[in-house]
C-alpha cells in the first residue's frame, strides 16, 4: 500500500481535469516570465555584453540560435518521453503532451536553422553546408514534421497516438547525434561552447544574456505547451462532466 | 509495477536497443561519406580519389599567404600540423579567413596543388571580448592572433 501512495502524483497528472487545473494556473505565469527574462536577455545581449574578439557583432544572433537549438533537442527529448510513458502506462493525458510538443519544436528547429544560416554566411561564407550538424538538425525538423503528418494521417485518436509514439521512440536515435555530430565527425561547425568538460569557453559576459534567454525560451515552451494541451482537452473531453463545470464557471 | 505494463516497457526498451544498434552500425560504415574534409595528411596518404572534388580542411599556415596583386588569386598553404597542402584560390575570401584560422576549401588536386572554387572560414568554440584577446596576446607575447576585427 505504501509503494502505490509515493506514486499518487503520477497517477494524479494522469487524470485530464487536474492536468487541466494545474495547466491554466501555470501556463499564465511562465508566460509572463518567459515575456521579463526574454526582454531582459535580448537587452543585456544586445547592448551589455562585449562584442566577439572575431566576429564583432555579428556573435549576437546566439543569443537567439543557441536557446532555440537546445529547446529543438529537449522539446523532442520530452515529446518522446511523454509518448512512453502513453504506451506503458496507457495515459491519455501523456498523449496529448506529446502531442503538443511536435508543432512547438519543429517551430525551434526552424528558428535554429534559420538563425544559424544567416550566422553562417558573414561567419563561414555560406548559409549552408552538409556537414553532420546541420544535417542532423534539418532532420529532426522533418522527424517533428513526419509525427505531425502521420497524427493528421490517422483519423482514430488511439492509432494515431500509438503510432506517432513509435515514430518518437524511432527518432529519439537521432538526439545524441545531433549533439555528439561536431566530435565524432569533421565538420564546419564548432564544438560545443557552453555544455564541455572543461567549463565553458566564453567570457561571463556573454554568457549571463546566454543563460536568461534559455530559461526564457523554456518558460515560453511551457506556457504554449499547456495552452495546446488545454484546447486539446477541451475539445477531446466536451461531454464530461468537468469540462461541463469549467465552461459553466 | 503491473505484468502488461512490464511487458510493454520490455516492448519498448527493445525497440530503442534495436533502433540503437542499427543506427551506430549504420553511422560507422558511413563515416568516410559523412566526414566533411580530409586533412592534409590523408591527401599525402593517398586516401583521397584521384581527380573527384573533395574538401580539405585544415590551419592556415602563418606567412603562406600570397596574393597576387593584378587579381583576386590567391595561394596559401594548409597544415593539419603534420602535412602541408597548398592551395590555390582565386574570389573573395571570408571575413574570418586569416594566418592561423581553421578553414574548409572545396576543388580538386592538380599537379600537386589543391585548386580550390570554394574556400569557407570555420570559427572556433571560444568566444571572448577584444580587450581581453588582447590582454592574452600581450601576456604571451605572441603574434598568433591578428588584432581585433
Amino acid at each position: 500500500m505504501q509503494k502505490r501512495n509515493s506514486r499518487a502524483w503520477f497517477h494524479r497528472f494522469g487524470s485530464s481535469s487536474y492536468f487541466y487545473r494545474i495547466a491554466s494556473r501555470w501556463g499564465p505565469r511562465t508566460g509572463w516570465g518567459a515575456l521579463v527574462l526574454m526582454v531582459t536577455g535580448i537587452f543585456m545581449g544586445l547592448f551589455v555584453a562585449p562584442p566577439d574578439y572575431q566576429m564583432g557583432d555579428s556573435y549576437r544572433i546566439i543569443y537567439i540560435h543557441v536557446p532555440t537549438a537546445w529547446m529543438s533537442l529537449s522539446v523532442y527529448v520530452l515529446m518522446a518521453l511523454a509518448a512512453a510513458i502513453g504506451l506503458i502506462w496507457k495515459m491519455k493525458v501523456s498523449f496529448h503532451v506529446s502531442r503538443a510538443c511536435a508543432p512547438i519544436g519543429a517551430a525551434f528547429t526552424f528558428c535554429a536553422l534559420i538563425t544559424g544560416s544567416l550566422w553562417g554566411k558573414p561567419t563561414w561564407g555560406t548559409y549552408w553546408i552538409w556537414d553532420a550538424r546541420l544535417t542532423s538538425e534539418l532532420v529532426l525538423l522533418f522527424l517533428y514534421m513526419g509525427y505531425m503528418a502521420l497524427d493528421k494521417a490517422i483519423p482514430d485518436r488511439n492509432t494515431a497516438s500509438q503510432a506517432t509514439a513509435v515514430l518518437s521512440l524511432v527518432g529519439l536515435v537521432n538526439i545524441p547525434i545531433i549533439h555528439y555530430s561536431v566530435e565524432w565527425w569533421n565538420t564546419l561547425h564548432q564544438g560545443s561552447t557552453v555544455i564541455r568538460m572543461d567549463g565553458p569557453s566564453i567570457d561571463a559576459q556573454m554568457l549571463v544574456p546566454l543563460l536568461i534567454t534559455t530559461v526564457a525560451m523554456n518558460l515560453y515552451f511551457v506556457s504554449v505547451l499547456f495552452s495546446r494541451v488545454r484546447c486539446e482537452l477541451l475539445n477531446l473531453e466536451r461531454r464530461t462532466q468537468w469540462v461541463r463545470e469549467v465552461i459553466n464557471g | 509495477m503491473q505484468a502488461q505494463r512490464k511487458k510493454r516497457l520490455l516492448i519498448v526498451t527493445m525497440i530503442m536497443v534495436g533502433v540503437s544498434i542499427s543506427a551506430v552500425l549504420t553511422l560507422l560504415s558511413l563515416t568516410e561519406n559523412i566526414n566533411l574534409f580530409y586533412s592534409p595528411s590523408q591527401v599525402h596518404a593517398g586516401e583521397v580519389p584521384a581527380d573527384a572534388s573533395i574538401r580539405i580542411g585544415g590551419m592556415v599556415v602563418k606567412g603562406s599567404v600570397n596574393r597576387n596583386p593584378d587579381s583576386l588569386e590567391v595561394n596559401f598553404d594548409l597544415t593539419d600540423t603534420a602535412k602541408i597542402v597548398t592551395v590555390v584560390y582565386t574570389g573573395i575570401l571570408p571575413d574570418l579567413f586569416r594566418e592561423g584560422q581553421g578553414i574548409v576549401a572545396a576543388g580538386k588536386m592538380k599537379n600537386g596543388r589543391f585548386h580550390a572554387d570554394q574556400v569557407l572560414a570555420k570559427h572556433d568554440e571560444t568566444y571572448m571580448a577584444p580587450e581581453i584577446s588582447e590582454s592574452i596576446k600581450a601576456a604571451h607575447g605572441q603574434q598568433s592572433m591578428e588584432s581585433g576585427y
